[in-house]
């Protein structure tokens, strides 16, 4: 039993948290979330460059435990930019040997519970050996920022995965208003557009599988990385105001909400590391864990972290008072994140619904 | 990052797993849920069984009885336990406390004399260290030990003592320099609990059981041999002793977690009397699952807590995290529990659902917020030595 990164993991993480810290840091975020495209392109040629894109394909030097720190701490600088949905797609991408580090956006529905009313919402055709796709996808995060999309799509024969571009005249990208400006949600029209096929037949539910548990584990992470972020917020400035001559975090109404927001980031990061070595090890060595343990894994992680991470928000602008309530302060950015990652593929309860049933068995 | 055995953990899980199915007592398995400890006997021969087998003290240097073994043994000990659901040593304080106290503070004379019967369940420890006016604030002990000769003299009162009707030794904080500061006055004594003068009145708990006790401390001598480290090192031996019980604590806490989840889904799968079968109520799988999740959360961070143990040698600060989410968890758990006996939780004893087990459970879970560390002494301790605010008074 050894539940700790490798020292080439830790490294990682050191390497990363400073590239943030310095491509992103709380001005630059602020400016990035204002900005009509919502983020900067030329960081996605540098990530790749960094060997931080693609690290779980077969080639790429890693697996998902790497990712993992990755996308803890893109939560924890807020990183704008599709690399979670990126990571996410890999398996789609690898199975259907597509490049896994182009920018990548993924259809949501197939990220939600298995049994959840949203079943593909688009229609692939085959004729004359190429593929066209229509339908209308729409919640695809991240859709204005990727050069390809992963879409599930009907076939005559199930569900099949389908790569395409979004541009061109048969495709309309919309991309929506949202509360977090940081990871904008899009709206995909396809219009019988060419579609390149990455799976199709059986293998295609194994790897909605795969990709619904990475993005719970995702997401969980990323929240991880969030929850810390806003607990660091409140710590500090609980530590340096003074009011009634005194540093606010010395009163224990205080001190005691900060305390909670720690307890409740370090569970949540105990269940997210271990779906993440769920995740990992199930596509490493498939015998060595069962589908259950993964699933309960990434649901229990991703139910539990999310709720952590607004639970941490909102103590983090309660402490920080009419400061935290003001667009100038970065922690607003916080805050929408945990709620989108809370809401998106899967609320808490949907997931808590996939724990009790393994749990209980069917409601 | 691995969560599983080693070859070696595995060797040692599946030799544990042959012996706990070869050797739990005969009839344990349908024994009355609610039995506590007043069957000591049966506990006594629990634990020498145990230790006649070597699974006592896995962790404890081998030159006092112990094994040398890494902290995950114990971890893997305490979970194959919680599996076969098997009882536990009748040493909770001594295992736990007095003993990881003695290793760290005692002469060799003291090493000597008490861990092995300690090991063996020969001897019974208990703990006298809240007294009526000082429980979270430890540094305001009155009972008083004045040195006569080769014997300190000691007069008090201790509180919540849980053991000391059974108890043949017990770990004693007292007061031997009332002038000195609060902190360095102190001194920690191990008491003969059979000696004169010491009078034990059990309390009655909000359950109905006498589960803790008042020590009355009239003149008791004890031999100036008996003190751990030297007069005024009290207080820093009894840190040891809270280290030693939050930081053991975490796996057998989830073992018991884990024990009362499977009950739990149990009673949710019963059809009720009033023909409602709670585990179909969406709202009712929610809380269940809820407690999963709460339980899950637990077991991952004691295993993180644990490898930094295995790594540094140092626990960190995830165990009072454990107790803290561990005390608040088991009450939501009982809490539902009782809700989903519908109106049938009103009932207590022989004419409750296994002899009241969870009235029981519920209402003993009241003091686990308070036992080991309140929340709020807990949360106090994590807000100024891991998030590193300032200190609260």
């Amino acid at each position: 039993m050894d539940f700790a990164f490798s020292q080439d993991q830790q490294q990682l993480r050191t390497a990363v948290r400073r590239w943030l810290a310095d491509r992103v840091p709380p001005e630059r975020l602020a400016e990035l979330a204002d900005s009509p495209g919502g983020w900067d392109p030329t960081s996605w040629a540098e990530l790749v460059g960094l060997g931080w894109v693609g690290l779980s394909a077969p080639d790429g030097g890693g697996g998902f435990l790497d990712e993992a720190v990755l996308l803890e701490e893109a939560g924890y600088a807020i990183l704008p930019g599709p690399l979670l949905t990126t990571m996410v797609a890999a398996p789609a991408l690898v199975a259907g040997g597509a490049d896994p580090t182009r920018a990548t956006a993924l259809a949501w529905p197939a990220w939600l519970p298995a049994g959840a009313p949203a079943g593909p919402t688009a229609v692939a055709t085959g004729a004359g050996g190429g593929w066209t796709v229509t339908g209308v996808l729409p919640d695809v995060p991240d859709l204005g920022a990727a050069q390809q999309a992963v879409v599930v799509a009907a076939t005559g024969s199930g569900p099949g995965l389908f790569l395409v571009e979004p541009a061109g005249p048969t495709v309309d990208v919309r991309v929506l208003a949202t509360t977090d400006a940081t990871r904008r949600v899009g709206r995909l029209t396809l219009d019988a557009t060419p579609a390149a096929p990455l799976s199709l037949g059986p293998a295609t539910a194994g790897l909605v599988e795969a990709m619904r548990r990475r993005g719970w584990a995702a997401l969980a992470l990323e929240a991880v990385g969030v929850a810390q972020r806003a607990l660091d917020l409140a710590a500090e400035h609980a530590k340096v105001r003074e009011q009634f001559g005194r540093a606010i975090g010395s009163y224990q109404a205080v001190s005691h909400r900060v305390a909670d927001v720690y307890v409740r980031t370090e569970l949540a990061r105990s269940l997210a590391y271990r779906a993440a070595w769920c995740v990992a090890t199930a596509e490493q060595e498939p015998d060595a864990v069962t589908a259950a343990e993964v699933d309960v894994a990434c649901a229990s992680a991703k139910a539990a972290a999310t709720e952590a991470a607004v639970f941490a928000c909102e103590a983090a602008i309660q402490v920080l008072g009419g400061t935290g309530m003001t667009w100038d302060h970065v922690v607003h950015r916080y805050y929408k994140r945990a709620l989108a990652n809370e809401s998106a593929a899967g609320s808490p309860a949907a997931l808590r619904a996939v724990v009790a049933e393994h749990l209980l068995g069917a409601a | 990052m691995d969560f599983r055995d080693t070859p070696e953990e595995a060797a040692f899980r599946a030799e544990l797993r042959t012996w706990l199915a070869a050797n739990l007592p005969e009839g344990w398995a349908d024994r009355d849920p609610r039995a506590g400890l007043e069957d000591v006997e049966f506990s006594r021969t629990w634990s020498k069984r145990l230790h006649a087998a070597g699974y006592v003290g896995l962790t404890w240097p081998v030159e006092y009885g112990g094994r040398g073994l890494p902290p995950t043994y114990q971890g893997v000990f305490l979970e194959e336990s919680a599996r076969a659901d098997a009882p536990a040593h009748v040493g909770v304080i001594g295992l736990g406390m007095a003993g990881p106290t003695i290793i760290a503070w005692g002469s060799e004379e003291q090493k000597a004399r008490f861990l092995p019967p300690l090991l063996a369940g020969d001897e019974i420890w208990c703990q006298g260290f809240s007294e009526p006016g000082a429980g979270s604030d430890l540094a305001g002990v009155r009972t008083r030990a004045v040195l006569d000769g080769d014997e300190w003299v000691v007069t008090g009162q201790k509180v919540w003592s849980s053991y000391a009707h059974v108890a043949d030794w017990c770990i004693l904080v007292t007061r031997t320099d009332p002038d000195a500061e609060r902190h360095r006055g102190l001194s920690y004594l191990l008491l003969d609990m059979h000696a004169p003068g010491v009078e034990v009145r059990p309390l009655r708990q909000i359950t109905g059981d006498p589960e803790f006790n008042e020590i009355y401390l009239t003149d008791v001598r004890v031999p100036r041999a008996s003190m751990l480290g030297q007069p005024g090192d009290g207080w820093s031996v009894a840190m040891t002793t809270l280290l030693h019980e939050r930081g053991t604590l975490g796996f057998a806490l989830t073992a018991r977690l884990e024990a009362l989840l499977a009950r739990l889904v149990e009673t949710a799968r019963r059809t009720r009397p009033d023909g409602v079968r709670p585990a179909d109520d969406p709202l009712v799988r929610d809380r269940i699952a809820a407690s999963a999740i709460d339980l899950e959360a637990l077991r991952y961070t004691n295993y993180r807590a644990l490898t930094a143990l295995v790594k540094t040698g140092v626990p960190g600060p995830e165990g009072s995290v454990a107790k803290l989410h561990w005390s608040e968890a088991n009450q939501r758990l009982t809490k539902l529990a009782v809700d989903l006996l519908g109106p049938q939780g009103r009932l207590d004893g022989p004419d409750a659902l296994w002899d009241g087990f969870w009235t029981y459970q519920q209402l003993r879970s009241r003091g686990n917020t308070i036992e080991a560390g309140t929340s709020e002494i807990l949360r106090s301790i994590i807000a100024e030595r891991v998030v590193g605010l300032p200190r609260s008074r």
